[in-house]
């Protein structure tokens, strides 16, 4: 069966307004779905999930998170690992001082606490935009390194102000190993990407593109820029605060201030200009490339027989990112994602291109 | 002419004594006039005169020295975007301002956004009255891509659109405010005949399909005449001229500033 939408006509607006309004690609996802739940587990190793799968799917889901806030709204930040951190430590805070609670609602008030923290890193957005925006979003990266490092009781104390964590029990289910961890984030992701793609395409998504895109205009027909914008500061932040307490749960296990570091801010930033702004299919592109090209360097040339070092292979992710994201910025600012809508274009026309 | 289903009523937005400068330059000077319910206003005058100025005090982008505006009873000194869309007034713009990024549908969608009010828990998960309102708001958006003989564009980012469609679209995200009032800025610059015959018509269909009073500013003096009920002229800022297109065409101080006599 070609790759078509002729013949099938939307007789209704609803069917029209379906996620994948394509049937083909229904079927797709139904098949990648089942792919992801249960071929994945039956032919992956530990050390792949573990050192690939597990931090993919979770930093997608903070990729996600920024690019609310940056691709579909229009609003730079380069301090979001700070909001991971929040959920992170709030989701500890919880965990250890009110034990009963089921780790999904610690999840939730985790990302629900980063919200409000976002939401007070967002309001100098209503007055400065691009490059000073981007420099005062530094300030929510500083504050929160300072407060996790100073403030003991984040940190319950602990004198090498790094925090233990155990592993997480869900209705009786402990997530332990690899594939179980695997599944749990996996699920988790799905929901968190339906959640996304609806605000997206519903009126608070237009809301935030309306911003992005002309922000007089948007005045004009009604948004107003404050509700704009800090709603999307206020989701941004709690894709980040979930990511981040599954971040310390679930792959660090135990982790200090410093695994939430400008670096990270970084690769969150990396990772939507690569993946590409205001796609969540990006999101995903960009978190895959960041965790698999350093992974790709160290491996390739031990198996072309010519092993590099540690270091130097370290240099050339950094240079390889680099050189990309001028790439992107300069050719492409849509990203993979928009490579790959191109090719899905010309696959609906091929073979005939004319 | 025949009959108007809408016929003139009474003032519905009066602009008195507004005076607006940027830094030494005065943009408008005192100028006042009203607009009259289901009318077609025209707003004329050689380019820097003022013209968008107006519109953008009147919608509260720009906040005039001076002055005040009377809209359906109540008094203003400036206007606030938000309070001027809620209260039924919606405008297109003389440099495309539509959201690039987003397809016509979208667009026009987003002209529909203070009328959605489902909150954002019910959005996120898109079910029951959030579901609901996206579909009841999506046929109202179609009847107006319907009007504006828009139906084959609908998925396409705006932003490839040729000229002449996104003036259309830009329309189309006004009239999806349902707008009391519609200020139109320059809305057939740079078309071509066919296109600024087609936009003329619906301008028309507007005012008498759906009662809505327009107020416009044009550079076309054929088309202004054809279809202003008044019309209001500035020049450097100041009104030099307020009346019937024929009472107009006929004022000295008007043929004066078209023909660029000096002041
Ligand atoms: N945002 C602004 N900042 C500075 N000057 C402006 C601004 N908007 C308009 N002006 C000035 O005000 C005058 C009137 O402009 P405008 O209202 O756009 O005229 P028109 O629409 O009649 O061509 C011009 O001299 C213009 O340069
Ligand atoms: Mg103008």
């Amino acid at each position: 069966m070609l790759y078509r939408e002729n013949g099938q006509f939307k007789s209704t607006y609803a069917s029209d307004q379906q996620m994948l309004p394509i049937a083909q690609d229904r079927v797709f996802m139904v098949l990648l779905l089942a792919f992801a739940f249960i071929g994945v587990p039956l032919v992956t190793s530990d050390y792949v999930f573990l050192s690939l799968l597990i931090p993919f799917l979770i930093l997608t889901l903070a990729a996600i998170g920024l690019n609310l806030l940056v691709g579909y709204c229009g609003q730079i930040s380069i301090g979001h690992a700070a909001f991971m951190a929040v959920g992170a430590y709030a989701a500890y805070n919880l965990v250890l001082r009110v034990p009963q609670l089921n780790f999904l609602v610690v999840l939730l008030l985790a990302g629900l606490i980063a919200a409000v923290i976002g939401v007070l890193f967002g309001i100098p957005s209503l007055r400065i935009k691009g490059l000073y925006l981007a420099v005062a979003t530094l300030a929510a990266q500083f504050f929160s390194d300072w407060m996790f490092a100073r403030v003991k009781w984040f940190t319950n104390y602990a004198h090498s102000g790094s925090v233990q964590t155990a592993p997480i029990e869900l209705f009786g289910w402990t997530v332990e190993t690899p594939v179980e961890k695997y599944l749990f984030l996996l699920a988790v992701l799905v929901v968190f990407t339906l959640v996304a793609k609806n605000l997206v395409r519903g009126h608070i998504g237009r809301e935030w593109m309306a911003m992005r895109d002309m922000d007089v205009a948007a005045e004009v027909i009604g948004i107003r820029p404050v509700y704009a914008k800090l709603t999307a500061f206020a989701v941004s932040a709690f894709y980040c605060g979930v990511a981040g307490a599954l971040w310390g749960f679930v792959y660090l296990g135990s982790w200090e201030p410093l695994a939430f570091n400008l670096n990270l801010s970084l690769n969150l930033l990396f990772m939507i200009i690569i993946g590409g702004m205001g796609s969540l299919l990006g999101s995903y592109f960009g978190a895959a490339f960041i965790v698999a090209l350093p992974i790709l360097l160290d491996q390739v040339p031990i198996w072309l027989g010519v092993p590099i070092s540690t270091a130097t292979s370290a240099h050339l992710a950094l240079m390889i990112f680099g050189a990309l994201i001028v790439f992107f910025l300069i050719v492409e600012p849509h990203g993979l994602a928009r490579l790959w809508a191109i090719g899905k274009e010309k696959l609906r026309l091929w073979p005939f291109p004319h | 002419m025949t009959a108007r289903a809408h016929p003139i009523g009474g003032v519905i937005l009066a602009v008195e004594g507004v005076s607006l400068a940027f830094g030494g330059v005065q943009a408008l000077r005192e100028v006042s006039f009203d607009v009259r319910e289901h009318e077609v206003r025209a707003i004329i005058g050689p380019n820097g005169a003022g013209k968008s100025s107006m519109l953008n005090v009147i919608n509260g982008v720009y906040h005039p020295q001076q002055g005040t505006i009377r809209y359906l009873g109540r008094e203003y000194h400036d206007m606030d975007s938000h309070e001027v869309a809620a209260s039924g007034i919606s405008r297109t713009f003389q440099n495309l301002a539509l959201f690039k990024g987003m397809t016509v549908l979208d667009n026009i969608m987003a002209g529909r956004n203070l009328k959605m009010r489902t909150n954002l828990l019910l959005q996120a998960l898109r079910i029951g009255p959030a579901l609901r309102e996206e579909l009841e708001h999506r046929e109202a958006v179609e009847r107006i891509i319907d009007f504006l003989e828009i139906q084959a564009y609908r998925k396409i980012p705006v932003g490839r659109l040729p000229y002449g469609l996104q003036k259309r679209v830009d329309l189309a995200r006004a009239l999806a405010m349902e707008p009391r009032l519609l200020l139109l800025d320059e809305p057939m610059a740079g078309m071509n005949v066919e296109e600024k015959q087609d936009m003329c018509r619906f301008i028309l269909d507007v005012n008498d399909q759906f009662g809505t009073t327009i107020v416009l500013i044009e550079h076309d003096m054929g088309v202004v005449m054809d279809i202003s009920d008044r019309v209001v002229v500035l020049d450097y800022g100041r009104k030099i001229g307020d009346g019937t297109p024929d009472d107009v065409r006929a004022n000295q101080a008007v043929i004066d500033a078209y023909l660029g006599v000096s002041h």
